[in-house]
């Protein structure tokens, strides 16, 4: 299981009704329906993420949150879920806003730019990093809207979005400290909590 | 089952139930009694719990898997999807498929005699709307001792019954399987209606609907009615892809007086002429009617989410992209409403060019999407 889903799941009351942007193949909702009896529903556009999915026998809408969220009612769900998706949107700040809206808390997980590596890596070599945590090359990569820490916190405190909590997953868990104390340059995977 | 393939139900053959105690239309009045005809296939587990209900569309009939005869060419209309190891899996599930009341295959309708004059009901069949149908379903699930349906199952007008089922029995449906199918027609889809039964009502042999008593057909009524309907049920590309502007015979030469016929023209009369010879032209503006009038959320304050607060079971909706009769729109009105109504609900749109016809079509991610669902209907009947 990955390190920020993990962190998520503590956040997640049970009984809840929890929707999950870009759900994948839906592992992550089947663990919250298991582990805190939430009501999910899961959005993604893959085909087949979306039948794994609906065969782990979870709900599933075939929607693209790039292009629309409008469909869900004003605070409709307890939490609304989006774990490493927020750097593949065409419009990230639009779908924060309409996360905000949909659901009376978010969580928000990212690859933090920012950390030591792809400083090393973009400032020794001057190419875009590629690493096991980033596979892609710059010009076939799905994530077109990288952000760091900083660049995420300076979004939130633009748009009035309130950081209820941040966590972060660092390189092991003896190094957990260091991405705590400096999360911009230590934290991998940044994780928030966050409500308007 | 020898000569037919290895996931077939292989021969088959119709049931009829009688029903004695007196069905209240939606219309206010009274069916005496009526008789549906119906298969199934699979077998009832000891618990009851694996019964699926299959609701046909517009044209359909009772016979939706397997062949009637060895000699049969072809089986029945929704083979692709029911049988041994296919999306609706008769190895798991009992299936029923009963023909509509009102109907021309056999269930009490039109062309059947009405008891109170001796006479056939022809036009004078009374009016019926889709709750009628969920109504006389519901007999037929108590005639069979089935107290919930582990699924209704339904494209198109199919789709539209699974949804009143949903409202009407809450407690009597586990899932509703909704394809390509809408809340409401739209303004365009009356207007097809509508042409369709001008094309049957103008036809000098339609007498009215008192066809029957003068023996005659209205076969050139029909047959134009279901040349419009083929059309609306594919899509422009499907039909460039299947027909183009290859000809049938005669030629477009300079020099030749001859008529060229196009085989697109060929095929869709061959296509009417065939349903005019099977298609009972009274059910057939029956059932147009009963698609007109349908409005899920009418009783409700026209609200669809307050309708879908009634409902108690899981929804699976599935559309298709080039289905403009049906189109994926309509499907997501659906499931908008499902999710404000807070209801369990998947959706899955298919690349398809197929049309509305798609939902016939064994269009593999289709039948995946259709299967993956179908296994935790399965799983959760036991």
């Amino acid at each position: 299981m990955r390190q920020d889903l993990t962190h998520i799941l503590r956040w997640i009351e049970p009984g809840s009704r929890v929707l999950d942007l870009g759900c994948g193949d839906g592992g992550f909702l089947e663990q919250l329906e298991r582990e805190r009896q939430v009501r999910g529903l899961g959005l993604d556009v893959d085909d087949d993420n979306i039948t794994a999915g609906i065969a782990r026998g979870l709900n599933i809408i075939e929607q693209d949150m790039d292009e629309s969220l409008a469909n869900f009612p004003d605070q409709s769900f307890d939490t609304v879920v989006m774990a490493h998706a927020l750097q593949v949107l065409h419009h990230p700040d639009k779908v924060l806003d309409e996360m905000l809206r949909i659901g009376r808390q978010c969580i928000v997980t990212f690859p933090n730019f920012a950390h030591w590596r792809c400083r090393l890596y973009l400032g020794t070599r001057g190419k875009m990093p590629v690493s096991k945590f980033l596979p892609y090359n710059w010009y076939d990569t799905p994530n077109i809207h990288f952000c760091t820490v900083n660049d995420f916190e300076a979004l939130c405190a633009d748009r009035g979005i309130r950081i209820v909590s941040r966590d972060t997953a660092g390189e092991g868990a003896d190094q957990a400290w260091l991405a705590r104390a400096w999360p911009n340059l230590f934290a991998l995977t940044a994780i928030y909590r966050i409500t308007r | 089952m020898s000569v037919h393939a290895p996931a077939s139900v292989g021969l088959v053959s119709p049931q009829t139930a009688r029903f004695e105690e007196p069905l209240l239309l939606a219309c206010g009045r009274t069916l005496a009694g009526f008789e549906l005809v119906f298969e199934t296939y699979g077998e009832l587990n000891d618990a009851r719990s694996n019964a699926v209900l299959i609701c046909h569309a517009l044209s359909g009939s009772h016979h939706a898997a397997g062949y009637h005869s060895d000699d049969d060419k072809k089986p029945g209309w929704w083979d692709e999807c029911i049988g041994p190891g296919k999306p609706i899996d008769t190895n798991r599930f009992f299936v029923v498929c009963p023909n509509n009341l009102g109907g021309c295959h056999g269930s009490t309708g039109p062309t059947h005699t009405n008891p109170e004059t001796g006479e056939r009901w022809g036009p004078d069949f009374p009016p019926l709307r889709a709750r009628d149908w969920v109504h006389s379903q519901a007999r037929l699930a108590d005639h069979l001792g089935i107290d919930c349906w582990a699924a209704v199952i339904g494209g198109s007008l199919g789709g539209m019954q699974a949804m009143r089922w949903a409202l009407e029995y809450p407690d009597r449906v586990k899932h509703a399987v909704v394809i390509a199918a809408a809340m409401k027609l739209s303004a365009q889809n009356l207007a097809f209606n509508e042409i369709a039964r001008q094309a049957i009502e103008s036809d000098p042999d339609f007498h009215g609907g008192h066809y029957q008593a003068k023996e005659a057909n209205p076969d050139a009524g029909l047959a134009l009615a279901r040349m419009v309907g083929h059309i609306t049920y594919l899509s422009d590309n499907a039909m460039a892809n299947k027909f183009g502007r290859e000809l049938r015979s005669g030629s477009l030469e300079r020099g030749t007086e001859d008529e060229a016929e196009f085989q697109v023209q060929s095929y869709l009369r061959y296509q009417g002429s065939r349903f005019s010879g099977t298609f009972d032209a009274n059910t057939y503006i029956l059932m147009t009617r009963a698609l007109d009038y349908f409005d899920l959320a009418r009783e409700y304050d026209n609200d669809p989410v307050k309708a879908f607060r009634h409902a108690q079971c899981s929804f699976m909706v599935l559309s298709f992209s080039t289905d403009w009769r049906f189109s994926p729109a309509r499907s997501r009105e659906i499931v908008d409403a499902l999710i404000a109504a807070d209801k369990p609900v998947s959706y899955v749109e298919i690349e398809a060019d197929e049309g509305h016809d798609a939902f016939l079509m064994p269009i593999p991610r289709y039948l995946a999407a259709f299967s993956a669902y179908m296994q935790r209907v399965a799983r959760e009947a036991g």
